[in-house]
């Protein structure tokens, strides 16, 4: 995987690059008169996956927005790689919470979607495609149309397109709030893998305190509206034990009972 | 439609009204109306003949002109309405006018600026149908899932890709449905005009037939007439139910 971001031609010579991917500096959001976002700074390490988490309408599509480069924030600035967002850009890949596949197209056609944009030959995107709809576990289905899958299934759709596309930095908007239970956390386990594996930095949206805490390195947690970040947590310990193990693991239902007694305040 | 517990094929009512037209013919009411046998009978005997064939040739011409430009102008006219808030307030209170504009009285004047020949009945079409489809193809990008564009946008599509890969497949039920009633309206502009103008096509033919009293050869092309509208849109219907499959999913 990692392989495949170094190319042949000479690369001139660059300073390290930077430890975190991806830093919103002083991001502030307004819509109007509604103020979203206010002075937000947060910093994602490479290769992590870093959970934005907090109660419904407090921010966290705005801010992944204002990262993926859909949205301008009001003031402050979002540096990938060291290098200031103005829009779009082939270093991220966006995975939507209601799956945004083409409805008129097969999940083939879906999945290289990505790559059909960026100009990339037919033959070439479809092998690429074909090998994510294998891994995402949709083997079989390249012929499928959305309607005829299961929620679940498009979620994978989706996230075999924002992988097929091999962006360094994944940027994902509750992708499994739409998908039934048993989906769900057989979802959040091969998250887990996926972090492990691919070497990207996912930041990943939610609102689910014990999903945040299964899947995250670093978890920041959101305040209600004006949004900024009230609290960092990183669930270090329970990392590596395993994916059947973790939510047994004392210091996941600490972290847990941790982030509801300072949430339950902002609910009524 | 059942019969004493059978079903009957489509359309089968046709066949009822047709016996009527019939006997009512038969019964020598009027000399407007020949019986629908003879219509029938003349129907075969007209539609050999090169002045039909002519006025085929011009119809059809004028017809399928009319609408490339109706289609061709009125579909990316209406998705960039959709698509821009200052485009729409520009255009759309024309459109609507045009709409519900009584369009005959507008051609006249179109005799005047564009002479007594093709280019006027072509425009005459082109300004039946292309009302509807642009109203049709605004509707369609307006109702458009929004993470759709911006699931575009996020991959890098141009302005150009999500015009063509997005908005034009996402609106392309209710765009199919305003060519279908377009097409309909055409025929209207396209017959309208010409007798109208009525120096070319049916326009011609229609003003021989009525001038002479020929009223079964007047109703054998208009019964020619009638079953190509009906079938160019059926064919557009058929169209419309390929797409809608995604139609209520986007
Ligand atoms: N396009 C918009 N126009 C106006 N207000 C918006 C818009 N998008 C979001 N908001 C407001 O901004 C706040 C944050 O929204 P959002 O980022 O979607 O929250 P979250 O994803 O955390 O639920 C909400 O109060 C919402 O009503
Ligand atoms: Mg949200």
């Amino acid at each position: 995987m990692a392989m495949s971001q170094i190319s042949d031609a000479p690369r001139p010579i660059r300073e390290p690059a930077p430890e975190n991917a991806v830093v919103a500096r002083n991001v502030s959001k307004h819509y109007g008169p509604v103020e979203a976002l206010r002075d937000l700074t947060l910093e994602f390490p490479r290769g992590q996956l870093t959970s934005l988490l907090g109660p419904s309408g407090c921010g966290k599509t705005t801010l992944l927005k204002i990262i993926a480069g859909l949205l301008e924030p009001t003031s402050g600035e979002i540096l990938v790689n060291g290098e200031q967002v103005t829009g779009p850009g082939p270093d991220r890949a966006f995975v939507f919470q209601d799956f945004a596949l083409l409805p008129w197209a097969n999940v083939m056609r879906n999945v290289a979607f990505g790559l059909e944009l960026r100009g990339v030959a037919r033959s070439e995107r479809e092998a690429i495609a074909e090998r994510y709809i294998r891994d995402v576990g949709l083997a079989g289905f390249e012929d499928s149309y959305p309607h005829q899958l299961s929620g679940g299934m498009r979620q994978r759709v989706g996230l075999a397109r924002a992988l097929s596309v091999d962006a360094q930095v994944l940027l994902m908007d509750e992708p499994f709030s739409a998908v039934d239970e048993q989906t769900r956390r057989k979802f959040q386990e091969d998250l887990l893998a996926l972090v492990e594996n691919e070497n990207k930095t996912f930041i990943f949206v939610t609102h689910s305190i014990e999903e945040a805490v299964y899947v995250s390195d670093q978890i920041a947690i959101l305040l209600p509206r004006p949004s900024r970040v009230s609290e960092i947590i990183r669930p270090s310990g329970i990392r590596g034990k395993g994916a059947d193990n973790i939510r047994r693991d004392p210091e996941y239902l600490d972290i847990v009972d941790r982030i509801w007694a300072s949430l339950r305040s902002y609910v009524e | 439609m059942r019969l004493f517990g059978y079903p009957l094929p489509g359309m089968s009512s046709l066949i009822l009204w047709g016996l009527l037209w019939e006997i009512v013919g038969r019964l020598d009411l009027t000399f407007f109306l020949p019986p629908l046998t003879e219509v029938v009978s003349t129907l075969f005997a007209v539609i050999g003949t090169p002045a039909f064939l002519k006025a085929l040739t011009e119809t059809a011409y004028a017809f399928f002109a009319g609408v490339f430009f109706a289609v061709a102008i009125g579909i990316p006219t209406g998705i960039l309405m959709g698509k821009s808030r200052l485009l729409d307030e520009l255009l759309l209170p024309w459109v609507n006018m045009f709409l519900s504009a009584p369009l005959t009285a507008l051609v006249p004047v179109l005799m005047v600026l564009f002479g007594f020949g093709m280019k006027a009945i072509i425009i005459t079409t082109t300004l039946f149908a292309i009302w509807i489809i642009i109203l049709n193809s605004r509707a369609g990008v307006l109702q458009i899932n929004r993470s759709l564009v911006e699931m575009a946008r996020s991959y890098g599509a141009t302005p150009l890709d999500a015009f063509f890969k997005i908005y034009f497949w996402a609106a392309l039920p209710e765009i199919l449905g305003g060519v279908r009633i377009g097409v309909i309206r055409a025929v209207k502009g396209v017959i309208i005009g010409q007798l109208l103008i009525s120096i070319v096509g049916f326009g011609a033919l229609f003003e021989l037939y009525a001038n002479n009293f020929l009223m079964a050869h007047f109703w054998a092309v208009l019964v020619v007439l009638f079953a190509l509208a009906f079938t160019i849109s059926e064919f557009l219907a058929y169209l419309e139910r390929r797409v809608s499959y995604y139609a209520a999913k986007r």
